[in-house]
């Protein structure tokens, strides 16, 4: 008997088993920390899997595409989860229905200033054209925000990271930052939360009430909608 | 179970399609959600049925999906490193301000047209 230990382990590497068992157990283990420290929200189980998956593929030397084999058979359920965001909305929809118009200008404000303060800012504090662009999506779900760095020129590799960033960021601190100011509407604190940082999120606004949960799907949605709506009209007024 | 992952996909295949046929700005999987919603509301399915459990469970591993696009950050750190500060400031400011802008104009919309509170 022989052992090919480097022939498996390139084999391995290459292999979708690899990228979809270390991304299953990297969120395991991030769900068990944060379930242990209970449930502190500053040990976000999104934070603490990018952390450990990421850390893991530096130690061993593997690069991102390699990892993507099967990171990619993960990443595609976000397609069919986006849609599946419509049953929280159902069991909401009378009171939805009620807030319509208050939801649209909310919404459709706060994407604007996003987008626009995300490429002033980034461009002002000297990032280049093509970072600003690369920022200006994040707040829009992942499949949406890579489409549009996509079409308007900025990096979307990059722009996936920043939305990850963006979301793990509202999960993190979202729901203090509403509580600082006073936001006490379920409605209103979903509906920013989703629309601030997408479905990471809309995890934690789930967490806090089924409402704030139903809200957050709707704030995410709809700010996909507007911000690839937006846009290149922003973009055409900035630039 | 299988018949809400069923349900889920085919709406977002539809979206899809739409979406490229009439050459809209709008993602698939958005109109795909809209889709859901209708069915949803048409169907009132009951809570244990295989088109409800499905779609919950999926919602259930919402965040587990973005880890992957995530990672990627291992591939841009020297990136990270030489522009920390527009990346770090841009970010988190218009985080912020996509926050609050969202909160606060909806809060005052529902006050101006005299909306009934939905406190925790």
């Amino acid at each position: 008997m022989t052992f090919n230990l480097d022939e498996a382990w390139s084999w391995l590497l290459g292999s979708p088993l690899f990228g979809v068992t270390l991304t299953l157990v990297a969120y395991k283990a991030g769900r068990e920390i944060w379930e242990r420290t209970g449930r502190h929200a500053a040990l976000n189980p999104v934070l603490a899997a990018i952390v450990l998956a990421g850390g893991t593929l530096l130690l061993l030397g593997v690069d991102y595409e390699e990892y993507m084999a099967g990171g990619q058979y993960i990443a595609f359920l976000l397609g069919p989860a986006t849609v599946a965001l419509a049953l929280p909305l159902h069991y909401e929809a009378r009171l939805v229905r009620q807030a319509a118009v208050p939801i649209l200008v909310g919404l459709v404000a706060g994407s604007a200033a996003s987008i626009a303060v995300a490429y002033w800012a980034t461009r002002g504090l000297g990032g280049s054209e093509e970072l600003a662009l690369s920022m200006a999506p994040k707040s829009a779900t992942t499949p949406v925000s890579i489409a549009l760095a996509e079409s308007f020129g900025g990096v979307p590799a990059l722009t996936a990271v920043f939305t990850i960033l963006a979301g793990v960021l509202g999960a993190v601190a979202g729901p203090a930052v509403l509580s600082l100011l006073r936001f006490r509407d379920v409605r209103v604190r979903g509906l920013a939360i989703g629309a601030a940082s997408h479905g990471v999120g809309t995890s934690r606004a789930l967490e806090e009430h089924p409402t704030e949960g139903a809200f957050a799907g709707l704030g995410m949605g709809l700010n996909a909608l507007a911000t690839a709506l937006l846009l290149p009209l922003l973009l055409s007024l900035l630039r | 179970m299988l018949t809400g992952l069923i349900a889920l996909l085919a709406c977002q295949l539809v979206g899809e399609l739409v979406v490229r046929t009439l050459d809209l700005p709008v993602p698939g999987p958005v109109v795909g959600m809209v889709l859901m919603f209708v069915l949803l509301q048409v169907t009132r399915p009951r809570a244990e049925s295989s088109l409800v459990r499905g779609t919950a469970a999926l919602l259930r591993y919402l965040p587990l999906l973005y880890v992957p696009a995530g990672v990627g950050v291992v591939a841009y750190l020297a990136t990270l490193r030489s522009e920390a500060l527009p990346i770090s400031a841009g970010l988190v400011v218009s985080w912020l301000v996509g926050l609050v802008v969202t909160a606060g104009g909806t809060a005052l919309v529902l006050r101006l047209t005299g909306a009934r509170r939905v406190n925790r």
